[in-house]
């Protein structure tokens, strides 16, 4: 009856054709599995180089010998003692420098302990080790710096130390920190999303509760989608180009009296920025704002709301926890751009704490970049600790937007 | 799947319950439904019509909640029994949907994937052919079999859904409303075309129309919920179409062909 | 009947007055919104002009001929050599490897993700691709510098220079992976269910209905992943800036330093940089190309999307 039918396996043949294709599917399975994998394994080697890098022996030697300054051990001597040292062996132009950036009486002792290691003493770093080294041939690394460098110190550093987070920028890697980084970090978040925040969802409550849908309202979305898409170092250059050089007189501070700023500041910076993530900011709030139900608004307008009362009492109160999400995403997105900050000229080497907005700036990637690229290992060890971190700033703040996230999914 | 003999009934239910989650759609269907003869299922909306026709080729597999208790027998095996194989099933009982779903390919590749995956050894062109006639389709697509299927109006593209299930030479064909988004010319192509089809294949058809009911089947299975309040659906009644249609026996039939209910 | 009767005398006391009325306040506040959604298209138009401005004192450069810009092969305009192509090349080679390597791996795990993976493994294992996308590019610079170059020089051996176009490529893909996986996979869900239930009811596995169903109705929501990718990859700066080259180098061959045009701009502008300079001009010229390039990219991609959505709608 079917004249078809004999071309089909049938029966026995049919089962083996069967297991056949099931055989090649499951082959092709377990190929799609390891492409996960292989992004699984990405990220665990990045995560694993980066802690690899921040921790392990290091060989130093000291360039002048402590006894020269003191007949104590170092690490014995008390706040005043060490004054002492550096009062009598500073010269004193740098006594004077040191004293104008932060008064020698009110600093602490850590601080003025590093000040005698790396003025007076200063530490010569002969080489490092990565942490895997440095724990599976412990002994092989302690008699190659044993009989490569006969007089130096071998210690297992964590370059990752909470000295590291307080102190400023220094030339010598073993001194630096990550303080300035991280203030200008902050300051250049601040400015970028009192910037971006009150604009973007002004733009979304604009494009979701009041465009209609004709040609303008068209292009300014499409405009929007594709602002996101644009790469963050064009932005730098819009940056450079706007706030750096055309706007000068106003992202120097120089319209306000602040004399020794050009535009390359924290102002600058924060602004580009924050051009940067407004079209990240509109997008969250305009997803935020649909999902407030229409119902809500029909009754607001029932009870004879005009339009602006039921955004604001109504429709704003109930996206706030999207959009806030929306702007914490922002602002870790913002933290960890370097391209922009390059182009607005972010300075590489400032070890005072920014001030204010017109302050000449670094930010954490910032410090990243510089320390990556330079030649020496100690480097890439504070760039490693610097990356760790940016990293926990960063997990940090994705944390509280799932938290926020999870906390007010609610209701509808 | 072995060929015991050639046994009278197509498909063979026995105490079936269907589930999704703790919900039972459907509880407690015994029907044997007979070879190469048109049975219709109706019943108003929610009586779990589909989910009854689904369970027929375990297309209720992809609901992940969803499971049978008791039998659905094909030649003597249950299809829900431990070593059987959902694909083989599926292979045997094809399916056409409500909407018409034709593959994003050419109208000659819908024909030929299913059989290439299936392993067919014969001559493509002529399955394509024979499929299209099969439909009644042929005529109208003879000239642009490499065009896109999706340039086909609804009607066409529900006959090309029918086309290509017939291209595999399935035992039985279960029709899901296959008629319910045409318009009436194309559904009256698509039922003239069930009575061409049966010749060859036991077809099983859930349809919301009564007069097409009437008109295309040999049997029919009346669902309804039942009446303890439990949402759960059953066959209240299953006899030859002109009985159910004239003298029903279950009142609440008679209430619903007659159109004073549901 | 009682009811009615106060309601009227209300009315009589208040006469209805339904004109409109004028609300200066929310005629402001409207504006002011307004504006905010305009200023994104001033954002656009900002950034065409100003580069386009300072692109074209570059291009009105009497030393900037067409013949030296497409006709060279070295480039460094203080001294006078304007021949974009080693840029350009670079940029082509380190986005051709990263979308070599992200395209094939990005489709494989939305297939397996949308296809295979249940509910439970998916929730564990999409965040993961979601961190993977939310580290800063500066970082996966590290990374390439630091471990997939060192790789690198074990597996090939000395021909890899310190900076290389593939390690830097390699990373980009790995960085790119997440977006065209997260794309690809709401393209592989968008194709509706009815097409999947097509093929399984002829008797196809599952996996013949991913590959052979699913994945081709899906494939012009890829391809939009696809071109995004690409501009991504294209407007990457800061794995190229650290681990690709510090230098315009004319060459193809991938375990050699070149500079792209981002790590171009971003070396440049980091130093001391003049206004009015050619230098400057110059950054423009290609910071102007790369805008337009990412802003066809980008274009075509939407698209694609949004015809794909009329489809299945
Ligand atoms: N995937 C599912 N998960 C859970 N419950 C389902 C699912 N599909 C159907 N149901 C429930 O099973 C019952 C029967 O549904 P079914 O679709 O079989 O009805 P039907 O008779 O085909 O209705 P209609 O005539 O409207 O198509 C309904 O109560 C429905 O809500
Ligand atoms: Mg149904």
């Amino acid at each position: 009856m079917n004249p078809n039918r004999g071309h089909y396996p049938e029966g026995e043949a049919l089962h083996r054709s069967l297991n056949g294709r099931y055989r090649s599917a499951s082959i092709w399975q377990a190929l799609f599995f390891s492409a996960l994998v292989v992004a699984i394994l990405s990220l665990a080697a990045l995560l694993y180089n980066v802690m690899d890098g921040a921790f392990g022996y290091v060989a130093f030697e000291y360039k002048n010998d402590p006894s020269e300054f003191t007949a104590k051990p170092l690490d014995d001597l008390n706040k005043q003692e060490l004054l002492d040292i550096l009062t009598a062996n500073l010269s004193s132009g740098a006594f004077k420098k040191l004293e104008n950036d932060k008064a020698m009486e009110k600093r602490s002792r850590p601080d003025l302990y590093t000040l005698v290691l790396e003025r007076l003493i200063q530490i010569d770093t002969k080489q490092t080790w990565s942490m895997t080294d440095s724990i599976l041939h412990s002994k092989d690394i302690k008699a190659e710096a044993a009989a490569k460098y006969p007089k130096a110190k071998l210690e297992f550093r964590s370059w990752l130390t909470p000295v590291f987070l307080t102190t400023p920028m220094s030339s010598k890697a073993e001194f630096a920190g990550v303080r300035t980084a991280i203030l200008g970090s902050l300051w250049m978040v601040g400015i970028a999303i009192l910037f971006a925040l009150p604009i973007g969802t002004g733009a979304a409550v604009y494009l979701q509760e009041y465009a209609n849908k004709n040609f303008i309202n068209r292009v300014i979305q499409t405009n929007i989608n594709n602002l996101a898409g644009v790469p963050s170092i064009v932005y730098g250059m819009l940056g450079l180009a706007i706030f750096v050089r055309a706007l000068e007189p106003l992202t120097s501070g120089s319209l306000f009296g602040v004399t020794d700023a050009n535009g390359r500041t924290i102002l600058s910076a924060g602004l580009t920025m924050g051009t940067l993530v407004l079209p990240l900011i509109i997008i969250n709030a305009q997803e935020a704002i649909k999902a407030v139900p229409d119902s809500l608004r029909q009754a607001a307008f029932g009870v004879g709301a005009t339009r602006w009362q039921t955004v604001w009492h109504h429709v704003l109160p109930n996206a706030l926890p999207g959009i806030l999400t929306g702007s914490i995403l922002a602002v870790s997105r913002a933290i960890g751009e370097t391209a922009p900050l390059i182009v607005v000229g972010a300075s590489t080497f400032i070890s005072i704490d920014p001030d204010g907005p017109f302050s000449k700036f670094t930010a954490l990637p910032i410090q990243i970049y510089q320390w990556t690229t330079r030649a020496q290992s100690e480097f890439h060890a504070i760039a490693a600790g610097a990356i760790i971190v940016l990293l926990v700033l960063l997990l940090t703040l994705n944390a509280t937007a799932i938290l926020l996230r999870n906390r007010f999914q609610k209701k509808y | 799947m072995q060929n015991i003999q050639s046994p009278e009934y197509a498909i063979e239910t026995k105490n079936l319950f269907i589930f999704y989650g703790s919900f039972a759609a459907v509880s407690e269907v015994n029907m044997k439904i007979e070879k190469q003869k048109i049975t219709a299922i109706i019943g108003p909306s929610g009586c779990g019509k589909s989910t009854l026709l689904r369970a027929f080729n375990r297309m209720n597999d992809f609901v992940p909640s969803s499971y049978v208790t008791g039998e659905i027998l094909l030649h003597g095996q249950n299809l829900y029994g431990k070593d059987i194989d959902p694909v083989e099933v599926r292979r045997k009982i094809g399916m056409v949907f409500q909407k018409p779903n034709p593959f994003p390919k050419s109208i000659y590749e819908n024909i030929t994937w299913g059989a290439r995956i299936n392993g067919f050894k014969g001559n493509m062109d002529e399955l394509v052919e024979q499929s299209l006639r099969g439909a009644a389709l042929w005529d109208e697509v003879k000239d642009k079999l490499r065009k896109s299927a999706y340039e086909l109006s609804g009607g066409q593209q529900q006959r090309l859904c029918i086309a290509r299930t017939i291209a595999i030479q399935p035992d039985i064909i279960l029709m899901d409303e296959p008629a319910s988004a045409l318009d009436p010319i194309s559904t009256l192509r698509i039922e003239e075309l069930m009575q061409e089809l049966k010749k060859n294949y036991t077809i099983i058809i859930v349809t919301h129309n009564m007069q097409q009911a009437a008109r295309v089947s040999d049997y029919t299975a009346m669902m309804m919920l039942e009446k303890d309040g439990s949402r759960s659906g059953t066959v209240i009644e299953f006899s030859e179409t002109k009985r159910i249609f004239t003298n029903p026996k279950d009142k609440r039939t008679e209430d619903y062909v007659t159109g004073r209910f549901g | 009947m009682k009811q009615e009767n106060t309601i009227m005398e209300n009315q009589n006391f208040r006469p209805l007055d339904l004109r409109k009325k004028i609300r200066p306040g929310e005629s402001i506040i409207q504006s002011l919104l307004f504006v905010s959604g305009v200023l994104s298209i001033f954002i656009t138009v900002a950034i065409v002009y100003e580069l386009g401005k300072e692109a074209l004192l570059f291009f009105n450069n009497p030393d900037v001929t067409f013949a030296k810009f497409f006709g060279t092969t070295r480039w460094q305009p203080g001294v006078g050599l304007f021949g974009i192509w080693p840029l350009v090349t670079s940029t082509l080679i380190t986005s051709a490897i990263a979308i070599f390597v992200s395209l094939p791996l990005g489709l494989a795990t939305a297939l397996f993700l949308s296809e295979y993976a249940s509910p439970k493994a998916r929730s564990v294992l999409k965040p993961i691709l979601e961190i993977l996308a939310g580290i800063p590019t500066v970082v996966y610079g590290y990374f390439a510098l630091l471990f997939m170059t060192p790789l690198l020089q074990k597996i090939f051996g000395e021909g890899v220079e310190v900076y290389n176009m593939a390690s830097a490529g390699i990373v980009m893909g790995i960085m790119i992976l997440p977006l065209i996986s997260s794309m690809s996979e709401d393209a592989l869900s968008a194709v509706p269910r009815a097409l999947r239930e097509g093929a399984y009811a002829m008797g196809a596995t599952k996996f013949e209905t991913s590959l052979q169903v699913v994945l081709p109705a899906a494939l012009s929501g890829i391809g939009a992943a696809l071109i995004i990718g690409i501009s991504r990859a294209v407007g990457e700066t800061m794995i190229v800036a650290v681990a690709a080259g510090a230098g315009p180098n004319f060459t193809f061959n991938p375990f050699q330093a070149a500079e792209t045009m981002t790590g171009h701009i971003a070396r440049i502008s980091g130093g001391d940089l003049s206004y009015n300079t050619i230098d400057y001009t110059s950054l423009f010229a290609i910071a102007l190309m790369l805008f337009l390039v990412t802003l066809i990219l980008n274009l075509v991609s939407q698209t694609i999307i949004n015809k794909f959505r009329q489809r299945y709608e």
